[in-house]
């Protein structure tokens, strides 16, 4: 299928008649998700700032509100059945979200906020022709062009878009949008496009689950953490890292319960009751933060909690590299692997 | 209301809010199911624990107390410590409450069967395991395992839990219950010492045995070497650990071992489980 740029615009429009859109929108000097009204414009190709996590795995939501009465408590869960499409993520957010996944149905629960808002959320991303130098998704399993997490990718021909239907969702969707069918020039060209593309950067990690298997005790984590201000912003843009807190929030017999996100690296995230702190300082978080995301998950879920979408080397504060930190990691001697 | 939502607490009456020690840091919750749907969908083991809600306070994990043949209620002990817990104990008797769970795994006293089970517990770490003592003290259970011993400690007699319940459990020929304190305090008649070095006395066979402890870090600490001197093998030390806990379901990222969840694969492991994890805890 073909989709003209100048009826873009046109055709989000027609779509938020019948769905919650979220598109790229550039905002204050960002380009943010935002829901798409009436006369907005979509910044379609430019990385948002925020991942797209958010649209499954709000930042902040209400998980149920109470009231407490004389005839006993009524209670309200907030579901979000709304049916959504996000239009234009990149790759790289769609494949984290099969990641969320793992996280949000496990063997034994069902996070029914996030699933159900999974379940009735058509993702459209858009392939990345000109990766930015951040971007290593090449390097853990992922592609400009990787179609993991998406039922539709488009791909930028310049004037236009191919898009091309992944899953059957994704088909189902495009059939009732009536594009024009694309010709084989068309396609000769979008698998042109998709053959060249490549992340920027590079960062080899095949062994390095192994490698950190060895490593907990290792000294390398002594000094890793010096320079972390320790702000988080590193969790918070990162489309895989899905902690979170949860809290009340009452005024008289009216209260709600809400969740937010929550990071892995404050030192208040781990302090139990009575004072002791597993991860007490930076060094232990850092650990943590690397560990779950190499390692932990590789072994609970079989994937690496990373799809190199380079927010976190992007905005760090003190320019804290991970692809220069997992290089290191690789290089250190943990004097018990057989080479 | 989606039934399947992990998230939403159940109602339950607070009817008792007894204050069980001396220093009235710890009080232990009588809650009762308000439906009786509730109660029947909320079937649990020892060793479980449940987030407990004040409303407009949020919510906390605690041990189960009671035991799963006391029907119609759930019991919490409680130590007053942040804000939960703190509006917990200011709690009227009467009140409504919410409840979560029940959340986490638990003592494997069905794959105990046959064995002699060693408990031994520190300071208030004593609330899953008057859960389990209660659970096998159950006449319809008792004959399915062989001695029971019981080895609790407290700073002084003032601190020990379920004072009531440990002279009625001493009085019985089918529980061997040891207390003891750390120091000689007037009026005390029981052992002095500190939990190690009464285990070591008390020597339980390893044989044929499994041990269940609970207490504070210090006190596990020593009493683990004595368990091993008296053939205690890391499978048959069973343990249960504490961490901050939001959801209790394994998805909010805070409560890990490398890659365990304390919450959802703990928070009950064996010794030999945990030598096999990262020392981060």
């Amino acid at each position: 299928m073909i989709i003209n740029k100048r009826e873009i615009a046109g055709l989000l429009e027609n779509l938020a008649k019948e769905y919650r859109v979220y598109a790229p929108v550039e905002k204050d000097g960002n380009v943010l998700l935002e829901v798409i009204e009436e006369g907005a414009e979509a910044a379609l190709g430019a990385a948002t700032k925020k991942p797209a996590k958010e649209i499954l795995f709000p930042q902040s939501e209400e998980l149920f509100s109470y009231q407490l009465s004389d005839e006993g408590l009524r209670m309200e869960d907030k579901i979000d059945k709304t049916k959504t499409v996000a239009f234009g993520i990149r790759p790289c957010d769609a494949k984290s979200m099969i990641l969320l996944d793992n996280v949000f149905h496990n063997d034994q629960y069902e996070d029914v906020y996030y699933t159900t808002r999974r379940k009735n959320t058509i993702i459209v991303s858009l392939g990345c022709s000109e990766p930015e130098s951040t971007c290593f998704c090449t390097s853990v399993g992922g592609g400009p062009f990787n179609t993991d997490g998406s039922d539709v990718l488009l791909i930028d021909l310049g004037e236009k878009y191919l898009a091309e239907a992944v899953t059957d969702q994704g088909k189902e969707f495009l059939s009732k949008l009536n594009l024009p069918e694309a010709g084989e020039e068309e396609k000769a060209e979008a698998e042109g496009i998709k053959k060249q593309a490549q992340a920027t950067s590079e960062v080899d990690i095949t062994g390095l689950k192994e490698k950190l298997d060895g490593m907990f005790e290792h000294p390398y984590w002594d000094r890793l953490h010096e320079k972390c201000l320790g702000c988080a912003a590193c969790t918070y843009l990162c489309p895989t890292c899905h902690c979170f807190d949860i809290a009340d929030e009452a005024k008289d017999k009216n209260g709600c319960r809400v969740r937010n996100w929550d990071s892995c690296m404050f030192p208040l995230f781990t302090l139990h009751g009575s004072g002791h702190n597993p991860r007490p300082s930076g060094k232990e978080r850092w650990r943590q933060r690397l560990m779950h995301k190499f390692k932990y998950f590789v072994e609970r879920y079989n994937a690496t909690a990373c799809v190199g979408c380079g927010r976190c080397i992007k905005n760090c504060p003190v320019n804290l590299d991970i692809r220069q930190v997992l290089a290191e990691i690789k290089a250190q001697d943990t004097g018990s692997e057989v080479s | 209301m989606n039934n399947n939502n992990p998230y939403v607490p159940i109602p339950m009456r607070l009817v008792k809010n007894f204050t069980e020690t001396e220093d009235k840091l710890i009080h232990t919750f009588t809650l009762e199911f308000v439906n009786k749907e509730d109660e029947e969908k909320f079937k649990y083991l020892p060793g479980q624990f449940a987030e407990v809600m004040v409303y407009g306070k949020g919510e906390a994990p605690f041990g189960i107390a009671s035991a799963p043949n006391e029907p119609g209620i759930l019991k919490f002990s409680v130590a007053k410590v942040g804000v939960v817990s703190t509006a917990l104990h200011l709690l009227e008797e009467g009140s409504i409450v919410g409840v979560r769970g029940p959340l986490g795994n638990w003592y494997p006293l069905e794959d105990l069967k046959g064995k002699d089970i060693v408990i031994i517990g520190g300071g208030f770490a004593f609330t899953t395991l008057r859960s389990t003592i209660q659970y096998l003290l159950d006449p319809a259970r008792r004959g399915d395992y062989g001695e029971l011993t019981v080895i609790y400690g407290a700073r002084n007699p003032g601190l020990l839990l379920y004072k009531d319940e440990i002279k009625e459990w001493e009085k019985r020929d089918d529980i061997n219950m040891i207390t003891t304190i750390d120091r000689p305090v007037e009026g005390w008649e029981g052992r002095t010492g500190f939990v190690p070095a009464v285990t070591k006395e008390v020597a339980p066979s390893a044989e044929n045995s499994a041990c269940i402890i609970c207490g504070p870090p210090v006190m596990i600490k020593f009493t683990q070497p004595v368990l091993e001197e008296l053939g205690f093998t890391p499978e048959q030390i069973i343990m249960s650990l504490e961490m901050r806990m939001k959801c209790g379901l394994g998805m909010c990222g805070r409560c890990n071992i490398g890659s365990k969840f304390v919450c959802k694969d703990g928070p009950v492991f064996t010794l030999a489980e945990l030598k096999k994890l990262p020392n981060e805890y």
